[in-house]
């Protein structure tokens, strides 16, 4: 992977992608059917949540099965916040200057909160060789859905309801485009430097005085942020939190986005995200016909049979800009 | 102290039955280095076949030890044919792939036993046929012991012995040995790795069929999904015991079921699931090569 310098020719398309976002916020909303923009909203978040996975799984080459921990983690954080701490402030929601910085306020805490559990449930388990973090990850998720449901003040069994309504569009997409463009500058820095090494081959990073524990750490850490970031924006567009909507499955669906879309492809992780969100809606009827749950069937058979016959997935590791780049090689010679 | 004793006797019982899907882990992990996922969905399939089998041949109709040893042998033969195919479908063609692959792999493989077992066998409980009883009960006092779970201990000591002769005594194990040591340098000896690591998978899901068996006799609900959480602690047991180690997973098993018996017995059972794993955060920071396992080299 070649070095990218930080600067205007690189930070354009980034610049240009927030742009349309926000152009496309005002087209969309309201005049979109509400069934097809929900599924856009949700494709949006499990974008997001695939391409932070894809920084642990695809870039450092840590399995981790923990990411809808890590989403109920920010999901609840943020709700709470929202439904219990500002209850009396519900007139800070409606002011229009206020509301974005509070939300944007409240995302970033969700996404830290996130990251510290990531960091405590990372280092004992990444400090070592071995796959240790897919087991601890594991059973972090269920302790998470076992404490959630056992605090009243967050909602219990019952599920958390009455969040109010703070997600649209430009926070979604706008987001997806942050996580992106912070992942993307990441592995083409110094530090991304490391994550890559690690993945390659972990005993050759560290001779060559990679601090291995703490680029896994780094890593998982970063991506469990985006995870909380993703789930208090699924909080407050679905409105309603329970335990089981952050079940393994939902971990084992971000799982699939990675490996489809390609492990260490970006591109990959959001075509993915976009793919199965839709797959899982046309899924939908044959389910309800059936009354059966083939999805999680399919998946795995899915997983097996990429994992056998094409591990690198949709994209393997290449990105969208490196299509454009081998054209415009191909008509300098 | 007749409580403490009834605990002592239910976490050995529930201990023992960690031990045999633990086994199967902890030799999968010595040979191939791999958490084998869908290792406690054996575990799950073997309490299935054992229950279709006891139907088929009306064994509850006269329950007796024979009746109990035919599930047994059921569950344990099919089981060895799903961890054979298991390993020869899923994982033997990954061999020389990125650890990764192998783990998702693995996870994957997991993941369709559970979901097509809800398709198969229906997602709600089924009941497991009593195919074995003793009316009496010893006691002695107060103390009243379930011979049921006397058996099931039985049992598994017995697997024990057997699983521990075959590995040290035979000329099988000792292949296994060589293999986990090295693959290239036990191919180079003329040791049919390939062959060697399949009999490792049956052995290690015999022994988890047997475990789904035998907790059916003492939990007679079961489900497709009931393979996720024992499987997993067995697991934590395997790595409790020094992961790779027979002798550290049959200790870390019972440390596990007689503590989680204990926490059960004295008043906190929500926090049970979550001991586990808060057991095994505590040993990959205090002790991660377990209680008796050797530290490991990583040589390039």
């Amino acid at each position: 992977m070649k070095p990218v310098r930080f600067g205007f020719k690189t930070l354009w398309p980034w610049l240009a992608a927030l742009v349309a976002v926000v152009i496309m916020h005002f087209v969309l909303t309201d005049r979109l059917d509400a069934y097809f923009f929900t599924i856009l909203m949700y494709a949006g978040i499990n974008a997001i949540l695939a391409s932070s996975l894809n920084l642990v799984s695809g870039f450092t080459g840590q399995f981790s099965m923990g990411h809808a921990g890590f989403m109920s983690v920010g999901g609840y954080f943020s709700a709470y916040i929202t439904t219990v701490v500002l209850a009396s402030h519900a007139d800070l929601f409606a002011d229009p200057v206020l509301a974005p910085l509070v939300f944007g306020g409240i995302l970033v805490a969700s996404g830290l909160v996130s990251a510290g559990m990531g960091y405590l449930v990372g280092l004992p388990s990444l400090r070592l060789k071995g796959d240790y973090l897919a087991i601890v990850t594991l059973g972090f998720g269920e302790i998470i859905r076992v404490v959630v449901l056992n605090v009243d003040t967050i909602g219990g069994a019952r599920g958390m309801a009455g969040i109010p309504a703070l997600s649209s569009f430009a926070w979604v997409y706008g987001t997806l485009v942050i996580t992106l463009f912070v992942v993307w500058r990441l592995i083409h820095s110094q530090q991304g430097r490391a994550f890559l090494a690690v993945r390659e081959d972990e005993i050759a990073a560290e001779a060559m005085g990679v601090n291995t524990t703490s680029a896994k750490v780094r890593a998982f850490a970063t991506g469990a942020f985006f995870a909380g970031v993703a789930g208090a924006l699924f909080a407050h567009y679905l409105r309603y939190l329970n335990p089981a909507t952050f079940d393994f499955n939902r971990s084992f669906e971000v799982i699939i986005m990675v490996v489809l879309g390609g492990m260490g492809s970006l591109t990959g992780s959001v075509v993915a995200a976009i793919f199965l969100t839709i797959l899982k809606e046309l899924l939908r009827p044959l389910q309800e016909l059936t009354r059966l749950d083939f999805r999680m069937v399919i998946y795995s058979v899915l997983l097996i049979v990429l994992m056998l016959n094409r591990p690198n997935g949709l994209f393997g590791t290449r990105e969208v800009s490196d299509f454009f780049r081998k054209k415009r090689k191909g008509a300098a010679s | 102290m007749i409580e403490f004793i009834q605990h002592l006797v239910n976490g050995l019982s529930l201990g023992s039955i960690y031990a045999l899907i633990a086994l199967g882990y902890t030799m999968v992990f010595g040979i191939l280095q791999l958490i084998n996922f869908a290792h406690g969905d054996v575990y799950m399939l073997g309490a299935f076949i054992g229950m279709y089998t006891s139907r088929l041949l009306h064994l509850d109709q006269n329950p007796s030890f024979g009746a109990l040893c035919i599930a047994l042998l059921a569950a344990m033969i099919g089981c060895a044919v799903v961890g054979f195919l298991i390993e020869r479908i899923a994982y033997r063609p990954l061999r020389k792939s990125p650890r990764i692959n192998l783990l998702i792999t693995a996870v994957g493989v997991s993941l369709f036993i559970e979901f097509s077992g809800q398709l198969l066998f229906g997602a709600d409980p089924k009941f497991f046929p009593q195919i074995f009883q003793i009316h009496q009960e010893f006691s002695y006092g107060e103390l009243k012991i379930n011979p049921l779970q006397m058996m099931v201990l039985l049992i598994s000591v017995i697997l024990m012995v057997v699983l521990q002769t075959i590995i040290y005594k035979s000329r099988w194990g000792r292949a296994m040995r060589a293999a986990s040591f090295s693959h290239d340098l036990a191919s180079l000896m003329g040791i049919p790795t390939d062959r060697v690591i399949s009999f490792t998978f049956m052995l290690g899901s015999a022994l988890a069929g047997a475990a789904g068996v035998l907790v059916g006799l003492i939990y007679p609900k079961i489900e497709p999904l009931m393979g996720v959480m024992p499987g997993l602690k067995a697991f934590v047991a395997a790595v409790l015991g020094g992961i790779g180690n027979v002798t550290g997973a049959v200790v870390g098993a019972l440390l596990l079921g007689l503590s989680e018996t204990f926490l059960v017995g004295y008043g906190y059972p929500t926090f049970r699931d979550a001991l586990a794993f808060a057991l095994l955060i505590l040993i990959l920071l205090f002790r991660p090569n377990g209680l008796f396992g050797s530290k490991r080299t990583d040589k390039v």
